[in-house]
């Protein structure tokens, strides 16, 4: 069973047919499904070998620079970004670059140190979908991404901050 | 002041519930110590030495008579009936139990208030000047820009992880009294030729162990572009901010590493591709939040009211209470009051009652218009008082302890809570100022002294701001024992410096009389009513140096080395 959440017409919910896997540059090719790769791979693959991109995902560091993937953002159907902790924000500038200035509209997902009370602060970051840490129960993670969520700011999910949204009078 | 509305109020009461639900997770085991610490630290709440330490945010150091005695009764009934004011014009209460914190936080809420982002790897409170508002050298009221920071700031999910802290600081006034050029972000309002609002952007600030003043990023912002620049910024640092070393982790460190220029660059580029989108603000939200700091209704009164004349005059320690305790209104027979929190010897700087709390309260009902704010030298204000009811308002302080007469003086120390609470420091700071208040209680000197600062604090994390204070005493744990190191020359506001390492450290028992020796320095070298620190920067370090390292002396021992130090344990009062 995966620890994969995602967004479905705005409801978060457990995925459970999730066949995404992350594969590393020393790991040989998974056999069927969907692999996430290292972007030198993933333009191996794709743009030499010819594989079909629905198929192949990009994983991307905290220091790797957005610009490299850019060429190819419309190719690409899932951009992975890593939280080596999660007390490390870098991803969340990240994401929120990849979807205002890149225009990325594939499913940009968390992979790493994944847990449920920064699932929400990762949505709002142009996040949709979350690998939740092994460890970690799935239907508690869930909860994350339920209930109250206003900001002030706007962010990635809501571009309009508040206060171009307040009544009158409000 | 700002009050809150529907969406404020929401989003505050949606923390405390959601700060419930965590706190039973940790209470559970559902979530580790590693897990939770940063959400409890971005709801103030430190693990000291004895208990849970709860930190409150006051929002740029303004308070409602009810806040202040919401803040009354948390210290009554969860604390041990006081609070300690900080120097990021917050409130710490140290004996919480991590239990009670959601309970705490609903009253806060109840109040329109919160402990949001007061700790933690993120914007902290966002300060500015006591006297905003009133005082009567300000060019334009910094409080809605602020307000409106806070607001952007709160829960912004892309900043809430950043490789350290963040502090920002906006100021209006001629003489910057919020120390704007030790902020991560220092922000200076003004106006332009055609009398529009500028900002002047100084990136790279901060105290602790590396004390660095803040360099100009930008000038001539108009503030339209405030959130939209300081975004930039924070992305910038967000980026490619260090994460590998805690002590190299500030955004100070990555502009040095840069060089400001180049740093300056990258803002600007980031700038570029977001400084017309929908962050950029508009005039009518300006307004919104403008309107709830609107000026209080005050009468037309003449600037000289004679009863309060007559009483300067029958009354010697009113007059000098009323001389060095008030600040220039900016209306017409008004002034603003600074309350001493440092009586002397008697209770730690900053520390209030929640008795006084509530007297404080009751008096800025009485005389002023129900608002109180909190002094980044932790002081408390009154910023409204007529000139006529001063004396009156004078005799309450009086009663309650709060009208020493020191502020701005050399008793009305600076410092951290230190290793009496703190777990971070490696010193005790409150028995040092303590001493230092009990040796200097002699009000005609501290007068003749004249303005002068002194900042402690307990270990090097410089929550004390002694790198700032004209005289800056940092304590250092050598092998098991403390000691500590002065510095002399540093200073807050337009002219803010650095302070300069005097010499060899000292044992806390010898450092009133370091002092000592340090002023008599002073007072021979002055002229006319030069200000210690004016001093310091004509004469420079030597003199001094000279006036307290002095030859064959017990000061001088102190430091040979530990093991003689011990042997020949010097004497605290050489003469008192």
């Amino acid at each position: 069973m995966n620890n994969t959440l995602g967004m479905i017409d705005g409801v978060a919910t457990h995925l459970v047919d999730d066949d995404w896997v992350l594969v590393d540059d020393e790991q040989e090719r998974a056999t069927g499904g969907k692999a996430i790769l290292s972007l030198e791979r993933w333009k191996k693959r794709v743009l030499v070998e010819g594989e079909e991109t629905d198929s192949c995902g990009v994983l991307l560091g905290p220091d790797d620079e957005l610009e490299e993937v850019f060429p190819w953002i419309d190719r690409i159907p899932l951009i992975a970004l890593q939280f080596p902790s999660f007390r490390d924000g870098r991803a969340y500038s990240q994401a929120n670059l990849l979807r205002t200035r890149y225009k990325f509209k594939g499913d940009l997902r968390a992979v790493g140190d994944v847990l449920r009370d920064q699932l929400a602060l990762m949505r709002h970051c142009g996040f949709s979908s979350f690998v939740v840490r092994e460890d970690k129960s799935v239907a508690d993670a869930l909860k994350g991404l339920e209930g109250f969520d206003l900001i002030y700011a706007g962010s990635a999910a809501n571009p309009e901050p508040l206060f171009r949204r307040r009544g009158p009078g409000s | 002041m700002y009050h809150y509305d529907s969406y404020d109020r929401a989003l505050v009461q949606a923390r405390v519930e959601q700060f419930r639900d965590q706190v039973s997770r940790r209470l559970s085991g559902a979530l580790s110590e590693e897990e939770f610490l940063p959400l409890r630290l971005q709801n103030g709440v430190y693990l000291q030495r004895h208990a849970y330490m709860l930190r409150v945010a006051i929002p740029y150091g303004t308070l409602a008579s009810d806040q202040l005695r919401t803040l009354a009764r948390i210290a009554d009934e969860y604390d041990r009936g006081y609070g300690h004011f900080t120097t990021r014009q917050n409130i710490q209460f140290n004996w919480v139990e991590l239990e009670q914190v959601p309970d705490i936080l609903q009253v806060l809420a109840n109040s329109d208030m919160h402990a949001i982002q007061t700790s933690g790897n993120c914007v902290r409170n966002i300060t500015t000047e006591a006297f905003a508002g009133v005082a009567g050298d300000e060019l334009i009221d910094p409080r809605p820009l602020a307000e409106i920071m806070r607001q952007w700031s709160t829960v912004n999910p892309e900043f809430l992880f950043l490789p350290r802290k963040f502090k920002i600081a906006i100021s209006s006034s001629d003489s910057d009294r919020a120390a704007v050029r030790s902020h991560d972000i220092g922000l200076y309002l003004y106006r332009g030729e055609s009398g529009e609002m500028l900002l002047k952007v100084m990136v790279g600030g901060g105290l602790g162990r590396t004390p660095i003043l803040n360099e100009t990023v930008r000038e001539g912002l108009p503030w339209q572009h405030l959130l939209t620049y300081v975004e930039a910024v924070l992305r910038v640092y967000n980026r490619y901010g260090r994460r590998d070393n805690k002590y190299k982790a500030r955004i100070k460190i990555l502009v040095k590493a840069l060089g400001v220029e180049t740093f300056a660059k990258e803002v600007e580029r980031e700038w570029e591709q977001i400084r017309d989108g929908v962050a950029e603000l508009t005039n009518e939200e300006y307004d919104r939040v403008a309107r709830g700091f609107a000026p209080p209704a005050y009468e037309r009164i003449d600037a000289l009211d004679p009863e309060y004349g007559a009483w300067l005059a029958r009354d010697a320690a009113f007059a000098v209470w009323a001389q060095n305790n008030t600040q220039a209104h900016k209306v017409p027979g008004y002034a603003s009051v600074v309350l001493s929190t440092k009586p002397g010897a008697a209770a730690p700087p900053g520390d209030v009652t929640g008795e006084q709390m509530r007297t404080v309260a009751d008096l800025a009902d009485k005389y002023g218009f129900g608002e109180i704010r909190v002094a980044h030298e932790q002081n408390l204000v009154l910023p409204d008082i007529r000139k006529r009811d001063l004396y009156l308002l004078w005799k309450a302080l009086q009663a309650n302890n709060l009208a020493t007469p020191n502020v701005g003086l050399l008793s009305d120390v600076i410092s951290c809570p230190g290793g009496d609470y703190c777990s971070l420091a490696s010193t005790r700071s409150l028995p040092v100022a303590r001493a230092i208040q009990q040796r200097f209680d002699d009000l005609d000197f501290l007068h003749d002294l004249g303005g002068l600062s002194l900042n402690i604090s307990g270990c090097v994390n410089a929550c004390g701001h002694h790198h700032i204070g004209n005289i800056g005493i940092l304590g250092v744990d050598k092998k098991g024992e403390e000691f500590f190191q002065i510095t002399i020359g540093g200073s807050q506001g337009k002219e803010s410096a650095i302070g300069k390492v005097l010499g060899r450290a000292f044992r806390a028992e010898e450092v009133p009389e370091a002092i000592d020796r340090l002023l008599s320095v002073y007072l021979n070298y002055r002229e006319l009513e030069e200000r210690f620190v004016d001093t310091v920067r004509r004469i420079g370090l030597e003199p001094f140096k000279e006036g307290v390292y002095r030859q064959n002396d017990n000061l001088n021992d102190g430091q040979k080395g530990d093991q003689q130090s011990q042997q020949n344990p010097v004497k605290a009062e050489v003469s008192a």
